[in-house]
């Protein structure tokens, strides 16, 4: 292994460190607001989770998600903060496969790229979550 | 109970499985589930959902700790992650046509398998391997910083068995949303070769692309509710965070121990909800 190749794997590392922890302390922090809001209006209400209705469609979609946090409801805006956190895998899958061409890598292009397909079809192609 | 009181049991809660979750790297969603429902009377469908989301966080949290200590491996984990996103997506599809009893049985199952796998003696790690041609040609051998000071060197063995297992590992994952740890480190640590301490970095670095492969799939049918995602993944967030903090000093045996105890009887339990029927 060449040290040209290690460094720039370590380059590689520390920003995917950097932007794990950003997308994980941003969607905290949304969901942390949300939270709050959630709390000060139905805090006192009793909780039940006993019986599976599911989520009314405005929380299933990304389009209702902004819409619910736009007009402040708390459990739009900690729904939004649950989506940012699933795409900070999605961000990091795609981040790599501009790390690996800067080490013109082919072979790790395509595997990065394989995955980073794989995730969109589940996040856009699986149904009406976009 | 109300939903104020509600929210903090369940963050702490979540909080303790985080942190041993990740200090044992058998993941925090392991033990969530069981918890959520045979202690807070959740509909397991919710648990799921909101287990997939905090396992997202957990691995990205602790992740982001791990890289810059150089624990992980990149590669190991990027090449691994084509088997687990396509195993959880087809866990995930699965999920929909499976009654919640046969869910339970499966995870008391899979629980009393974790339990066994992290108490089986490890057979002491081999050093100095020699290079296999698959993972030499895939860049996958590596060096990581070791006990005794300076860079241990590794070679990866095994490829192919390991990507089966992993295909395994995602569909468990996509099928009951934890991260599946367990079976991730049993294909790195012991089918592939990988130093222990690699094989559970890589692997907290894998289980989040692996859970969000199955979460659009969860949102869209509904199963991540905001209420009990938010304490559950705030709480495992902490946790994992701390965890990580701890694992680069901390001797895990002694944890190993309690931990896969404790996955045991929650797995024995959720057999039994399973089969009567209470879940």
């Amino acid at each position: 292994m060449s040290t040209t190749r290690n460094w720039t794997d370590k380059t590689i590392e520390e920003i995917v460190g950097n932007l794990l922890r950003v997308g994980v302390s941003l969607s905290a922090f949304v969901v942390l607001i949300g939270a709050a809001i959630y709390l000060a209006r139905h805090g006192r209400e009793p909780a039940s989770y006993k019986v599976f209705h599911g989520e009314p469609s405005d929380l299933r979609s990304l389009s209702g998600i902004v819409r619910d946090a736009v007009h402040l409801r708390g459990r739009g805006i900690i729904q939004l903060g649950l989506l940012l956190l699933i795409a900070t895998p999605v961000a990091r899958v795609a981040f790599s496969i501009w790390g690996f061409a800067e080490e013109h890598d082919r072979l790790y292009m395509i595997f990065t790229g394989i995955v980073l397909i794989v995730l969109l079809y589940s996040l856009l192609g699986s149904g009406s979550a976009f | 109970m109300n939903i104020l009181e509600f929210t903090i049991l369940v963050a702490a809660g979540s909080f303790l499985a985080g942190l041993l979750g990740s200090l044992t790297g058998l993941g925090g969603g392991v033990v969530l589930v069981p918890l959520l429902t045979l202690f807070f009377k959740v509909d397991i469908r919710y648990a799921i959902g909101a287990s997939l989301v905090s396992v997202i966080a957990t691995s990205s949290g602790a992740a982001a700790a791990y890289v810059k200590e150089g624990f992980s491996n990149i590669r190991i984990g990027m090449f691994l992650e084509i088997a687990t996103t396509v195993g959880a997506l087809v866990g995930a599809f699965l999920a929909a046509f499976i009654s919640t009893k046969a869910l339970a049985i499966i995870f008391g199952v899979m629980l009393l398998y974790s339990a066994y796998l992290s108490r089986k003696p490890r057979p002491r790690a081999q050093r100095n391997l020699p290079p296999d041609p698959l993972a030499t040609r895939l860049c996958m051998n590596g060096a990581f910083p070791s006990e005794e000071g300076g860079m241990r060197q590794y070679n990866v063995q095994r490829v192919p068995l390991g990507f089966s297992l992993m295909f395994g590992a995602g569909a468990l994952s996509g099928l009951l949303g934890i991260g599946s740890g367990a079976v991730k480190v049993l294909a790195m640590d012991q089918a592939m070769k990988i130093p222990f301490k690699v094989s559970t970095t890589t692997s907290n670095f894998m289980i989040g692309v692996t859970a969000a492969a199955s979460a659009g799939v969860y949102l869209n049918r509904g199963y991540i509710d905001p209420g009990l995602a938010m304490p559950v993944m705030l709480g495992v967030l902490a946790g994992s965070m701390l965890g990580a903090r701890i694992l680069v000093k901390a001797e895990t045996k002694m944890l190993r121990l309690v931990f896969s105890i404790v996955i045991g009887v929650l797995g024995l339990q959720m057999l039994y909800k399973g089969l009567t029927g209470g879940i």
